[in-house]
């Protein structure tokens, strides 16, 4: 029981690089974001806090239903980010596993080059 | 030490989970699950999943995520007018839930310490977590890996037939 901790405090340990990113990256865009806050002149006006787009007025909410494409993209995307995530371990063992191992990923690749082509063909890729 | 970064991650989980049912505006209730997919990783590393905390970053923080906020976008969500109130069906799963990890706490001693620490560390860490599981996955799980590809061909193929389907409808009106 004991030496399990200890054994899990070792492990977490090493971690501590990765906690240290994480708090040097929150750090950096609190601080930057408090910094220019506290050292910039303050002279507000209606027409300086509305919204800036481009120099011209803005006219509507910039909450409007966006085109259903941006959704079939991000649909394909996870799926193809999970192929992806498939490859990472097998590349890993790639040495151990031999040529049943390429068999099974061409397979499975395989399955995805349908899946592809079958997007492709349908013109989900495309934007018109 | 270690109960206590167990607690931490529980906590925020527990905490950042009921705020994005209990925020009324959909893109917050988005970003707080974003927090809560971090700290779901940071539990799974104190579980020595590493690969599978990395996951979680990858897809579920960097691809779900987004998908959720498509979806958020696509539909035009305003606070809180599309809201059902669906409390006694919620009782009820909720109910069904909270029993369930009643039962599993009382058929085992409640262990947070050898919970968090997996039964053989050594094995996990001396070969590596990728490898380990890249070993099993491409060897005695081969079946099921090849079967994960044709679900996800199904998925893909379901998107692509019902955003086409949109699209017409939309041309169309």
């Amino acid at each position: 029981m004991e030496t399990g901790l200890d054994l899990l405090t070792a492990y977490l340990t090493r971690y501590a690089p990765i906690l240290l990113f994480i708090l040097l990256a929150l750090a950096f865009g609190v601080v930057t974001l408090a910094l220019s806050y506290l050292v910039q002149p303050k002279y507000p006006e209606a027409e300086k806090l509305s919204a800036y787009e481009c120099g011209s007025e803005p006219f509507s909410d910039s909450r409007i239903p966006f085109p259903v494409r941006y959704y079939v993209i991000a649909m394909l995307f996870v799926i193809f980010d999970i192929e992806v995530i498939f490859l990472y371990p097998w590349a890993v063992t790639f040495d151990q596993l031999g040529l049943i191992g390429l068999i099974e990923m061409m397979i499975f690749i395989g399955l995805f080059v349908v899946a592809y082509i079958y997007a492709w063909r349908k013109g989900a890729l495309e934007w018109d | 030490m270690a109960n206590l970064i167990f607690f931490y991650f529980a906590g925020i989980i527990v905490l950042t989970a009921t705020l994005v049912v209990a925020l009324r505006n959909p893109v917050y209730s988005a970003l707080s699950l974003l927090v809560m997919f971090f700290h779901v990783a940071g539990l799974y590393v104190t579980l020595h999943a590493e690969f599978l905390a990395a996951i979680q970053i990858i897809i579920y923080a960097g691809a779900i995520l987004v998908l959720y906020l498509f979806v958020v976008m696509l539909l035009n969500l305003k606070r809180e007018e599309r809201f059902h109130q669906q409390t006694l069906t919620a009782a009820l799963l909720g109910l069904v839930l909270f029993g369930e990890a009643v039962l599993l706490l009382a058929s085992r001693p409640l262990r947070l310490s050898s919970m968090s620490a997996s039964s053989e560390p050594n094995v996990a860490s001396a070969v590596g977590n990728t490898e380990s599981i890249g070993e099993l996955l491409y060897s005695t799980y081969l079946f099921p890996f090849e079967v994960a590809s044709l679900i996800l061909l199904v998925a893909m193929i379901g998107a692509v037939i019902l955003s086409k389907k949109g699209l017409l409808e939309s041309k169309s009106s």
